[in-house]
């Protein structure tokens, strides 16, 4: 099936499979694989990508479900300068080792701070609840996040 | 030779040292942006994707396979059997020689006339696409005549229990025993005796990355390239090599970012075997990543061990002896190369480790099932020896009413002890339990926690407080494996560069999982040879490229890999001073290198700067004086000897709340006081605590593979397998007594499995305090609400 989006700010158009999800044409497809895999049941986490300005899981939209939606990965979300502050605050921290988990990790939680400002260390894990880490034990990345929300709290204010 | 023995100033304290400093990871914006390279992501032109049929039985015998249908699906390059890729990849035994006794079946790439768990491969399909492989998979026809499963260990070794590999005789993989000391007496004269069951639950390493492999022999070369997420590249060169008829040097291991590992990806692995023999033997690169049901299925599975325990106590605390008896099965076969029968062989070596106590028997059995292979996972036996041996403490404690800091107080061997060894021969050269315990009481505030859990007792509210000395193993020498016969090094190497601009490379043979040992390999070698950290790049994962090396695994890259970076910079920096020295007609003792410049030693005045000096040195050799060849390559190497195994301590406590009515335990904090010696990166020791301790409390509370009795995994997914979150998951606190290994002058140990170690010993220690008004213990982990539940009567 034909199929048209934008990813990253590019518009793409591509023939796929029914049965292909959105993770799988934007790492085959596309070359970004910096979108995970980790499941493919919507557990880990591991592929959350920005679709219409609401995160998702990318193994279980499928890649035609996306036809005329606006995608943001985890590198059109670098490039851009967006998530900036939180891979600074994820780096300063060391709140990651193998990397992994990271990319879903750093959009599952721009997109708290995106509606929270003050998020609480309980509200922090309960919204990365859905993203699985096996490397850090969560505290460090519980601390960037909370560290990158009193920044933008700061230069908002 | 700069002198670095002049007051104030060791190795580790040179005027711009690293060590001791918790500077940010060199590679971590590329993993931040999504630009990491794991193998999922490769991909190599005319690369087939493999994928497995796999057995649906526990046991069952290959009466035929049709693949014909298979081969005429869309995309498909080939449907192979086991026979037809046993003609190219042969089959292993997983033993060692210094494990006495232990046996263990042939075991192939992909199974030739019998399965025996249930996943493992008996066919591979490789196609243009995964897809189409998976979907062309499920056109094989194969006949199955299901035989007999043996999936209960309680009963492996039983008459009437039918044996796995019957040219074996029994079930029996290995059996170790040890008696030291005189147990019989201290049981006998003690004032109280002490016996509990403890059951570990099977769990598994769950890598968010699976295992992925892409593995391009060309034949025009004829040299094999494997991309892989490994551990041990050197270890995976021999072993492709051996078993594909290739000469070593034909192989080719590169291992880049690893999404994970734990342990899990130390092993051989028969369907990444098959995948390099596919591609040999199709003369194009395949590439095959485990899915998530693979993952739970033939992904090393640890632990399943069941545990009798019996402890004798005086009534002024002394603990008379240890006695245990180890049971645990690992499957239809013992692993290759490091065998499946370590783990148990730690439980009998680390049981009582911490303690004064010389009276200790111990027996363990290993046996064989059909259920998913089971090996060496993070903390190998460390969990199981702790938990045994922290409980009985416990238990011991409260039998005779005393506090449990107390008992631990009053056995712990002090620190002023050392040398010294165990009742099971361990050696030991410093460790400081008591330090670590007084740390970890004025960390946790006890006295007001003891208080507040009394007051809260009285309004039905149900906490408990739990501890775990531990012991674990660092930093091995031969002795783990090379003296057993396997071509697993226990040395590691670095080769330090200085290129034509001043800057440092450093090729070292350990490799990055992520813990960060790219870091403190940069760490060291700039503080060694006296760099901006910045200008040290480190180079890892590529068995062209490194010196040769054992890898990642044991808690061995800091503490070996750092002391051979250490030698290497110390060299190179000698190197560069004898050429400065010559230009600057000054003798090298007199001079230094810091800050990336050459300095007088004496007034850190600068004399000239690297990039002068390899300028000099590449681009005008003309000008040097006669005889002058610069040198500004270094390679050392490095390996223990003094001690088999650096041994770390530290001590856990855990904090939690139990629901009496629903049975759910929720954690509420956590602390750790571990010695891992000198501490070269702050942060990345305390991340690796706390990664450790919190794969110790998955398997405390939610991680358990389980089977049914037909030997049918009934959990083998992320949706059914519970892993830690970020939600149920405590803060975790963690202090640093220092204790440097004196065999290496950077003094480091590992730090990587010190957490898992004593986690779920804690917890359970922990529970068992919560539960003590009811009367009731519980000794098998996972500690799930229903075994809460069923503890308290209530179900």
């Amino acid at each position: 099936m034909e199929i048209s989006l934008t990813v990253n700010g590019e518009p793409v158009s591509a023939a796929v499979s029914p049965r292909t999800h959105l993770a799988d044409f934007l790492r085959e497809e596309l070359g970004l694989t910096g979108t995970h895999v980790g499941c493919e049941q919507g557990v880990c986490g591991a592929c959350t990508v920005r679709l219409d300005g609401a995160i998702v899981r990318g193994c279980l939209v499928l890649a035609v479900q996306a036809e005329g939606a606006e995608v943001w990965t985890v590198e059109g979300l670098s490039d851009s300068g967006e998530i900036a502050d939180l891979q600074a605050a994820f780096e300063a921290r060391n709140a990651l080792q193998c990397g992994y988990c990271t990319p879903g990790m750093l959009i599952a939680a721009d997109d708290l701070l995106r509606r929270e400002s003050a998020p609480s260390r309980e509200d922090i894990r309960e919204h990365l609840s859905g993203n699985y880490c096996r490397c850090t034990g969560y505290q460090a990345i519980v601390d960037a996040v909370e560290t990158a929300a009193k920044a933008r709290r700061g230069t908002s204010a | 030779m700069s002198d670095d023995t002049q007051p104030g100033l060791s190795a580790l304290d040179r005027p711009n040292s690293y060590i001791g400093r918790s500077v940010p990871r060199p590679n971590l914006a590329r993993l931040l942006q999504g630009r990491g390279q794991y193998v999922s992501d490769f991909v190599l032109p005319r690369m087939g994707h493999v994928a497995f049929v796999r057995s649906p039985y526990a046991h069952a015998r290959i009466v035929a396979i049709d693949a014909a249908e298979a081969k005429r699906a869309p995309g498909v390059i080939a449907v192979v059997t086991g026979a037809e890729l046993a003609e190219v990849c042969t089959p292993w035994v997983g033993v060692l020689s210094h494990l006495k006794g232990l046996k263990s079946a042939p075991q192939h790439a992909v199974a030739v006339d019998r399965a025996c768990w249930q996943g493992e491969a008996i066919a591979a399909v490789v196609a243009r696409t995964r897809a189409a492989a998976e979907d062309a998979a499920e056109l094989v026809q194969v006949d199955y005549e299901e035989l007999e499963p043996v999936t209960d260990m309680a009963t492996a070794l039983d008459a009437g229990t039918p044996v796995i590999h019957p040219e074996l005789g029994d079930n029996l993989a290995f059996e170790r025993r040890l008696d030291a000391g005189e147990v019989d007496r201290a049981f006998a004269e003690a004032d109280a005796v002490v016996e509990a069951s403890f059951g570990f639950g099977r769990h598994t390493g769950v890598t968010l990355e699976p295992r992925a492999i892409v593995a391009d022999w060309n034949p025009g070369e004829g040299r094999l390239t494997v991309y892989q997420g490994t551990q041990a590249p050197h270890m995976m060169q021999n072993i492709i090599a051996k078993h594909l008829g290739l000469a070593e040097p034909q192989v080719r291991v590169v291992c880049k970012d690893v999404g994970g590992s734990f342990g899990i990806k130390v092993h051989v692995y028969a369907d990444e075997m098959a995948a390099a023999a596919l591609s040999k033997l199709l003369r194009r690169p395949v590439k095959y990543v485990a899915d998530r049901v693979e993952s739970f299925v033939t992904d090393i599975h640890a632990r399943d061990h069941v545990v009798q325990g019996r402890i004798a106590v005086m009534r002024d605390g002394r603990i008379g002896a240890f006695e245990i008896d180890d049971l645990t099965g690992i499957g239809p076969y013992s692993m290759y190369p490091r065998t499946s029968a370590i783990e148990a062989n730690q439980v009998v070596n680390l049981v009582g480790g911490p303690y004064t106590c010389r009276n200790y028997r111990a027996r363990a059995r290993v046996v064989f099932q059909n259920k998913n292979v089971m090996c060496q996972y993070r903390a190998v036996g460390h969990p199981i020896a702790c938990s045994v041996t922290e409980g009985l403490v416990d238990l011991a404690a409260q039998a005779i009413g005393m506090d449990p800091v107390e008992i631990r107080r009053r056995n712990l061997v002090r620190d002023d002890a050392y040398p010294t060894d165990s009742a099971s021969g361990l050696k030991f050269e410093a460790l400081s339990h008591h330090a670590s315990l007084d740390k970890l009481v004025a960390m946790m505030g006890y006295d007001a926690l003891r208080a507040e859990q009394v007051r809260l007792r009285e309004q039905g509210v149900h906490r408990g407080i739990g501890f775990a000395s531990f012991i674990e193993v660092t930093n091995p020498s031969a002795a783990f494996y090379g003296v057993g016969g396997a071509r697993i090094s226990s040395q590691d190497g670095a080769t330090v560069r200085l290129d034509a601009t001043g800057a440092v490379v450093c090729q070292s043979s350990v490799t990055e999982q992520g813990q960060g040992a790219e870091s403190v390999i940069a760490q060291v070698v700039a503080t060694s040879f006296g760099v901006p950290i910045e200008r040290v790049r480190v180079v890892t994962g590529d068995t062209d490229v490194t010196p040769y090396g054992g890898g990642t695994w044991a808690s061995r890259a800091a503490g070996i890999g750092g002391e051979a970076a250490l030698q290497a910079g110390k060299a190179l920096r000698e190197n560069v001073l004898s050429v400065a020295g010559a230009i600057l007609q000054a003798t090298p003792k007199s001079l230094d290198i810091r800050e990336g410049a050459v300095v007088d030693a004496d007034t850190g005045r600068e004399r000239m700067g690297l990039d002068e000096i390899a300028r000099i040195a590449y681009f005008r050799p003309d000008t040097l004086p006669a005889g002058v060849q610069p040198e500004f390559v270094a390679t050392r190497h490095y390996v223990p000897k003094k001690f088999p195994f650096a041994f770390t301590n530290g001590i856990q406590a855990s904090y939690l709340e139990v629901d009496t009515d629903t049975g759910f335990v929720r954690l509420l904090r956590h602390w750790v006081v571990e010695d891992c010696g000198t501490v070269i990166n702050p942060q990345l020791v305390d991340e690796q605590i706390r990664g450790g301790v919190v794969q110790g409390l998955g398997p405390a509370l939610f991680e358990h593979c389980l089977y049914d009795e037909r030997g049918q995994l009934l959990n083998g997914s992320m949706a059914d397998y519970l892993v830690p979150m970020a939600a149920e998951m405590p803060d975790i606190a963690v202090g640093h007594v220092v204790s440097p290994t004196l065999e290496s002058e950077l003094g480091a140990k590992g730090a990587g499995e010190a957490g898992t170690a004593g986690a779920a010993a804690a917890v359970m220690n922990a529970v068992n305090d919560a539960l003590s008004p009811f009367g009731t213990r519980i000794t098998d982990i996972p500690i799930t609400p229903e075994r809460v539940l069923k503890a308290l009567g209530r179900v």
